[in-house]
């Protein structure tokens, strides 16, 4: 090398003047600057993004060993559980990485409707976002059937029904969906090949639109103000730090953290007491007897219940569809200028209680046999998360918001900080509990393990 | 219009008709893909009839085959539970069977072309589920009104012994009933209708 530069150097400088991918980690990583203040609601995307990796790679290696036939499927996930090599380990890091999933998406979502990131500018990155969610369920309801258990195959049955309540077409489009009158193979390898390839790349291209959206309009962050508009000299927000390294250390750290519930999860507890894998899944799939109580996965539950909460085959289709399609309407029904539950006002604060109690209720009563009680619950609880929306262009444009700062403050408030008598008396138990004998006697036993740990040094 | 010789207005048109053409050939590209995704041929072919022996059946019992993918059941019903049927015309939604599908020959209150066999297919008319036969009257868990039938256990669908929906349930139709005739007094033939065969 002549000219003074490495072997590596000159390499980069060879692929940069054909594709500048120096320049576009550059402008995507060191240039981007996101709010310095993020908390533990932040990481949720970029884990979403981990157990999307995880979903394709372990789907790729199960999907050399697993036979979409009718005849074949039950005994393939059983051959891979048992006769391939760390085939079990496989399965369940996929079983486990789609309830996660979910787990994960739920919060990312929270997260959004806690501190307003999907209100203007970032209604495109709220709707793309909603999509890949909608593709998701498509995902995970098809990647439910391919084990051709029976709670495979009677969900799969109840669910494509759904579609028979459409007027006219209906029955024709089930048909058509299922490709023969009843779920058969037919169902079950048409669902593979959406499974393993359509669904998979549809998200994966919407992941990189949701992407590209996300670095146009800049991440929104717990105090919901633009970083954007309060720029230093030469034009860095800031209340902005680079996504590297500050961010990609931080996300790389509860990766960690993520990994190790992930890994405890897979070891120790892979059906979660029959949530992520149903007990009557281990019975092969048997047309002529429905199992005694179905259910789908727990994800789907809390949509399940407002299905089962209107006494009307078409009826509770709709209020399912609705359920779902309010959703995607989110940006235009809140009228509130203000972002942030920080400086939003009490109604705002009381209708998200009740819109996040019933969503856990109902997705809780949906696991539950049908009693008239139960659909009491599931009706009230229907009600409350339809208010939420319904109700939200009027409590929004009349709720009285607090000043919002113009830079950025914490990523979480002290608790000194907090105003609200809870606050207050989570400070008196917190106090009490400092000075509490037993809090200072664990406190003495630490001091002498770590002294004796110290001292030995 | 003309500019630099050129007619914007012509090559708009051309642009728009080019355009409209082209988006129909797609949507006649699209008819392949989407009828592969119909029934092929073999499982239309799969309707099959089949026969079911009776013979063996006591007042009270079921018998459940599979026709075309779907269980149908064969119940022998008792006098008591035939009985049963006239008092539930005010509670069942559609008690002459209007709404659902059952052959001519079996579109009477028994639902059934012998008052004492009843064949119905097995399929909740809700979303599909596998009803349960209960004929036992007035159990704990279903209540002192019921007086047996069938109870959908995915969505508390409840139906009479002759498969008519109850009220208030979110089945919307009876039972369907398939085509069906006696080979003899011991032998039912599903799948078919006595005329066509």
């Amino acid at each position: 090398m002549n000219s003074g530069k490495t072997v590596g150097g000159a390499v980069r400088e060879w692929i940069d003047e054909r594709l500048p991918v120096s320049k576009f980690l550059e402008d995507q990583l060191l240039k981007y600057y996101a709010p310095k203040n993020f908390n533990f609601l932040y990481f949720f995307g970029s884990l979403a993004v981990l157990v999307l990796i995880n979903q394709i790679v372990t789907g790729i290696v199960l999907a050399m060993h697993y036979k979409p036939a009718a005849e074949l499927a039950f005994d393939s996930v059983e051959y891979i559980m048992r006769d391939v090599s760390w085939g079990w380990l496989l399965r369940y890091l996929h079983s486990t990485g789609a309830s996660l999933f979910f787990i994960v998406i739920y919060i990312h979502m929270f997260r959004a409707l806690f501190y307003g990131s999907f209100k203007k500018p970032r209604e495109l990155l709220w709707l793309f976002g909603m999509v890949i969610f909608v593709l998701l369920m498509g995902e995970a309801f098809m990647g439910y059937l391919l084990p051709w258990g029976q709670m495979s195959y009677w969900g799969a049955q109840v669910i494509i029904s759904l579609f028979g309540a459409i007027p006219v077409i209906g029955e024709d489009l089930a048909v058509w969906i299922r490709g023969d009158y009843v779920i058969a193979d037919a169902t079950l390898n048409r669902f593979f090949a959406l499974h393993v390839v359509a669904l998979p790349l549809a998200i994966l291209g919407l992941v990189v639109f949701h992407l590209a959206a996300l670095r146009t309009t800049g991440s929104n962050n717990p105090d919901g103000i633009e970083i954007k508009k309060n720029r230093n000299l030469v034009g860095i927000p800031k209340d902005g730090i680079p996504f590297h390294p500050y961010y990609t250390v931080k996300d790389l750290y509860v990766a960690g953290i993520f990994l190790i519930i992930f890994s405890y999860i897979v070891f120790y507890s892979p059906e979660m007491g029959g949530l992520f894998l149903e007990h009557p899944n281990f019975d092969p799939a048997d047309p002529m007897k429905t199992p005694e109580h179905i259910q789908p996965v727990w994800y789907f539950t809390p949509f399940y219940s407002i299905l089962r909460a209107i006494p009307s085959k078409l009826g509770g289709v709709i209020g399912m569809g609705a359920s779902i399609v309010v959703l995607f309407l989110l940006p235009w029904l809140d009228r509130c200028p203000v972002k942030s539950v920080r400086y939003r006002g009490p109604l705002f604060k009381i209708a998200l209680t009740g819109f996040v109690i019933s969503f856990l209720a109902l997705g809780v009563l949906g696991t539950k046999p049908v009693t008239d009680l139960n659909t009491l619950l599931a009706r009230i609880f229907s009600g409350v998360y339809f208010a939420f929306f319904v109700l939200m262009p009027i409590f929004s444009s009349i709720e009285i918001t607090k000043p919002v700062p113009d830079r950025v403050t914490e990523p979480v408030i002290p608790l000194s900080k907090r105003e609200g008598f809870q606050w207050r008396m989570i400070e008196e138990g917190l106090s009490a509990l400092q000075h509490a004998p037993a809090y200072l006697y664990i406190k003495s036993i630490l001091a002498k393990v770590s002294g004796k740990v110290s001292g030995s040094n | 219009m003309m500019i630099e010789g050129v007619d914007i207005e012509k090559r708009r048109f051309l642009t728009k008709t080019a355009t409209v053409v082209g988006a129909v050939g797609a949507g006649f590209l699209a008819v392949p893909f989407l009828s592969s995704m119909r029934p092929s041929a073999k499982a239309e072919a799969m309707g099959a009839p089949v026969e079911v022996d009776i013979a063996k059946l006591e007042p009270g019992q079921r018998v459940v085959v599979l026709w075309r993918g779907k269980p149908v059941w064969v119940v022998r019903r008792t006098t008591e539970a035939l009985a049963s049927l006239a008092a539930l015309d005010n509670e069942v939604a559609d008690p002459n069977s209007d709404q659902s599908q059952q052959p001519q020959s079996s579109k009477n209150e028994a639902r059934a072309i012998k008052a004492e066999y009843f064949v119905a297919v097995g399929v909740c008319t809700h979303l599909g589920c596998s009803p349960v036969y209960r004929p036992e009257v007035a159990p704990a868990d279903l209540g002192v009104d019921w007086k047996g039938g069938f109870f959908c256990p995915c969505h508390g669908s409840k139906f009479d012994f002759a498969g008519r929906v109850y009220k208030g349930v979110p089945a919307p139709v009876n039972l369907d009933i398939p085509p069906h005739y006696y080979i003899s007094d011991t032998r039912i033939m599903i799948g078919l209708d006595g005329e066509k065969a």
